[in-house]
């Protein structure tokens, strides 16, 4: 056998050996991803119980016998507990986004440059987007499975469609987490900002979109904050499948569309820096 | 020569306006261990991870597996080990889990990772640490964890970027005999290093590497025939003298090099040339005659040395 | 000729006090701290303020406007804002209290390394503990005085007494700085850290911070009346909206013991990690 030959096999054998990767690259980050907080499980058993049992009972129960008891029925149509409940599932859905967006990317880039590690195996940037993505919709969607029973419990849930919030609350969690991790993926070194994306970003917009009160008590030169807040967008959409939250089909088509569109924005954006930011 | 496994040809990158490598052509041969010397920021890493299919060329031509990166990188990628300069093992993951999961990346099912994890290990004498978080291994352990991982996919070329740096000497010799063992078995393979002996110890062949451009290339023993000669003579006459003694023993030996902090005297018979010195009155505070090294190639070449 | 000066001695003052363990000179780790603060951070820290603001506009102002008033655990009604305004302030003052002494603390000891070269010099580590937690009271300080500025013109402050809000704020950052020290010290990893949330928040959401205990089932107002947050929250509204009992002198001993038990507490552990 020949020298020509061999190199003529170990081509072959490349070619052989690029098509998984090539296929199932972004699901094998994701496994990375899942086996990594693997080590945190049991925060994050504790987050996905206490969290939902907490705030359901702190706000849904305890400040609902004061909120109830100031607003007439006449004035209400859903008490306090079915109209804040929506509005907690998704925050915490955010709030897992955030965490999952941010750090973590920074220190697959530069802390603790895994992604580098993947890269020089048969993996792209596009996948080691993917997968990270994944994972994380994957944790969110169960921790939102186990919020919406604790829903469920607590007799939050009117509406037989109520199932439904809990895709609506990942997709949330999608649309604002995509563009943190656009920004993790572009940011060079760490000088605070998430912070600052935390305390006028997120914060901010678990206080004024719509949440904990209904977007119209604002003064109309503030309830912008509402109409960009994705939070906002996916709160009402949660409303709308958890008690029938009366609004007009088209309010509906554009609380999606937007949460879709941001969403979609997000992820290519972080997959074109971060193919750049590997390609060194 | 066997069809290379490995083929550039004008090879360049360049970061805005500045080439980190300037045009470069070598050729790697199956099985063969080859080398880029030189000094930091020579443009070896940036070459590297060209030929690791993850950085894309500004011009010129590569081939690697007879494929072209920028069309194939992960194909070329399936076959490749990279040992990159700085560890990128995840501290989140214990010490065998590290090298599953990135067997996984080329698609390997778990029930094969297995067991070839727990050889890799043995390999790297870590079966112990096996359970071990990251960041309680040593260096050179995480050095050789990072290389038993480059070995998971039994690559055909395995890269190694500075292998050694950062390590204590029997941290060192470990990992030249683990790289010894897979050089008898047939990888490819390909390293930088600006230590001359590393070269020396593993290198079949190599290339100087500086400013992004090759100087010279060929066995260590050729480089060390065409460049030097067979002996030094090393003369330290304190710092503030070396200069002005430099000028009364012109003319002994084949070459003087005069360096900050000694003199180098080439020749092929250091001992006869101590001698003249001693003889035209001058006693150097401590002398030495050794053997020519790379280091030695190296100054000659670019008037620099490896190590600044 | 020639004199050979002596070099100068460093002036050290022992005090009376823990002569082993503290050099009087707390205030050089604290000028590190403000030091390093305004070089790297220090926008950082002022965006610290608007966090509890942003709760007060959202909840006092936007969901008051559907509650009114609120009636207290004394039976006066006055307005919802006028009723977590104090409450935000003291969770803030442990939120803030908390963060300087437990994150902050974890990454210096754990990569920084900085209390071994703090350490290694004649300060002792009761120095290093008052002066870590007398930054984070600084620092509190200054938010509790921006928080009071934002409650007077939205005319939360009810009573003159609310001019001692101020010193209570420190009182009860000091309280949990202190413990919160102690605590971290025996914290090794991330996972290990992520448990302080769990007690915080609870404390958050029950403390009678947006609506009186009177909601709940009697065992759990006794467990709620157990932890410190729901003492500064009380005595921070008896203060601002100057409804005054004899009772909150408890609220005060509360914290003072407090103190006391979380200082020895951090300084022993301190002993026991760089010294020994």
């Amino acid at each position: 056998m020949s020298i020509d030959v061999s190199l003529e096999r170990a081509k072959e054998q490349a070619v052989a050996g690029g098509v998984k990767p090539r296929r199932f690259g972004g699901w094998y980050v994701a496994e990375h991803r899942l086996m990594v907080m693997r080590s945190y499980l049991q925060t994050m058993i504790a987050t996905g119980i206490g969290s939902p049992l907490l705030y359901l009972y702190a706000l849904g129960v305890g400040l609902a016998t004061i909120v109830d008891a100031n607003v007439g029925s006449e004035q209400a149509a859903v008490t306090y507990l079915v109209f804040v409940a929506p509005a907690l599932l998704c925050s915490a859905a955010l709030t897992t986004a955030t965490e999952e967006f941010s750090y973590p990317i920074m220190l697959g880039f530069k802390w603790n440059p895994t992604f580098f590690g993947m890269n020089s195996a048969p993996l792209t940037g596009q996948q080691i987007i993917n997968g990270v993505v994944y994972a994380v919709i994957i944790r969110m969607l169960g921790q939102s499975i186990v919020y919406y029973a604790f829903m469920l419990l607590f007799g939050a849930v009117p509406s037989p469609l109520g199932w439904l919030t809990i895709p609506v609350a990942t997709l949330t969690g999608m649309a604002v987490g995509t563009l943190i991790m656009a920004y993790a993926t572009h940011l060079d070194e760490d000088r605070g900002q998430f912070n600052y994306v935390m305390r006028f970003g997120v914060i901010p917009m678990t206080l004024f979109s719509g949440t904990f009160f209904p977007l119209e008590t604002l003064p109309s030169f503030l309830q912008w904050i509402g109409w960009i807040s994705p939070l906002w967008h996916g709160v009402e959409l949660s409303r709308v499948f958890a008690y029938g939250l009366d609004e007009p089909g088209w309010l509906t088509a554009v609380h999606v569309i937007y949460l879709i569109a941001l969403t979609v924005i997000g992820w290519v954006v972080a997959q074109r820096l971060a193919v750049r930011r590997l390609n060194k | 020569m066997p069809e290379a496994v490995i083929s550039a040809k004008n090879l360049v990158k360049k970061y805005k306006d500045f080439p980190a490598v300037d045009g470069i052509s070598f050729d790697i041969a199956p099985g063969e261990s080859f080398g880029f010397l030189g000094p930091n920021g020579a443009g070896k890493s940036t070459t590297m991870r060209m030929v690791g299919a993850v950085s894309t060329r500004t011009a010129g031509d590569l081939s690697i597996i007879g494929l072209d990166p920028n069309q194939n990188g992960p194909e070329i990628r399936s076959q490749l080990g990279v040992v990159p300069q700085a560890d990128n093992l995840d501290a989140d993951l214990k010490v065998r889990d590290n090298l599953i999961i990135y067997g996984r990346y080329f698609g390997f099912p778990r029930n094969y990772l297995g067991p070839k994890a727990d050889e890799l290990l043995e390999f790297a004498q870590l079966t112990d640490k096996a359970k071990s978080r990251v960041d309680d291994l040593s260096g050179g352990m995480k050095r050789r964890l990072t290389i038993a991982r480059a070995l998971i996919n039994n690559p055909r070329i395995l890269l190694l970027d500075e292998p050694t740096t950062g390590l204590d000497p029997q941290a060192r010799h470990v990992l030249w005999d683990r790289l010894f063992r897979l050089k008898e078995q047939g990888t490819t393979l390909v390293l930088t290093t600006h230590y001359m002996d590393e070269a020396e110890q593993l290198c079949d062949r190599l290339v100087v590497i500086d400013k992004g451009s090759i100087m010279a290339e060929g066995t260590p023993a050729s480089l060390i025939r065409q460049y030097s000669t067979r002996e030094v003579l090393e003369l330290r006459f304190g710092s503030d003298r070396n200069a002005a003694v430099a000028e009364q023993i012109a003319g002994i030996g084949d070459r003087i090099e005069v360096l900050p902090d000694r003199i180098l005297i080439y020749s092929d018979n250091g001992e006869a040339e101590l001698q003249r010195v001693t003889e035209a009155g001058l006693n150097p505070i401590t002398s030495l005659v050794r053997r020519s090294s790379l280091e030695d190639v190296f100054l000659r070449l670019t008037g620099r040395s490896l190590i600044e | 000729m020639t004199t050979i000066e002596a070099p100068p001695v460093a002036h050290v003052n022992r005090p009376f006090l823990l002569p082993s363990l503290y050099a009087g000179n707390a205030r050089s780790v604290m000028e590190r701290a403000v030091k390093a603060t305004a070089s790297s951070n220090w926008l950082i820290v002022v965006s610290g303020f608007f966090e509890p603001v942003f709760y007060l506009l959202a909840m006092g102002i936007g969901l008051g406007a559907y509650i009114g008033t609120i009636q207290t655990a004394g039976g006066q009604e006055i307005p919802y804002a006028a009723y977590i305004a104090p409450a935000l302030l003291a969770v803030a003052a442990m939120n803030g209290a908390i963060f300087d002494s437990t994150w902050n603390v974890f990454f210096k000891m754990n990569f920084g390394k900085l209390y071994d070269g703090m350490l290694a010099t004649s300060l002792g580590p009761f120095d290093v503990a008052l002066g870590e937690i007398m930054m984070a009271l600084a620092r509190g300080l200054a938010y509790a005085c921006g928080f009071m500025l934002v409650m007077q013109v939205l005319g939360l402050n009810l009573s003159w007494t609310a001019i001692l809000a101020l010193p209570a704020v420190l009182l009860i950052a000091f309280g949990f700085a202190s413990f919160g020290m102690g605590i971290t010290s025996y914290m090794k990893t991330f996972q290990q850290m992520d448990w302080i949330n769990f007690i915080l928040l609870p404390m958050f959401l029950f403390s009678a911070t947006f609506y009186p205990l009177s909601v709940y089932p009697e065992w759990i107002q006794w467990i709620i009346q157990a932890m410190p947050l729901w003492h500064g929250v009380e005595l921070m509204r008896g203060l601002t909206t100057g409804i005054m009992t004899g009772g909150m002198i408890w609220h005060v001993l509360y914290y003072v013991v407090m103190v006391v038990v979380g200082l020895t507490l951090t300084t022993r552990r301190l002993k026991a990690l760089f010294l020994e």
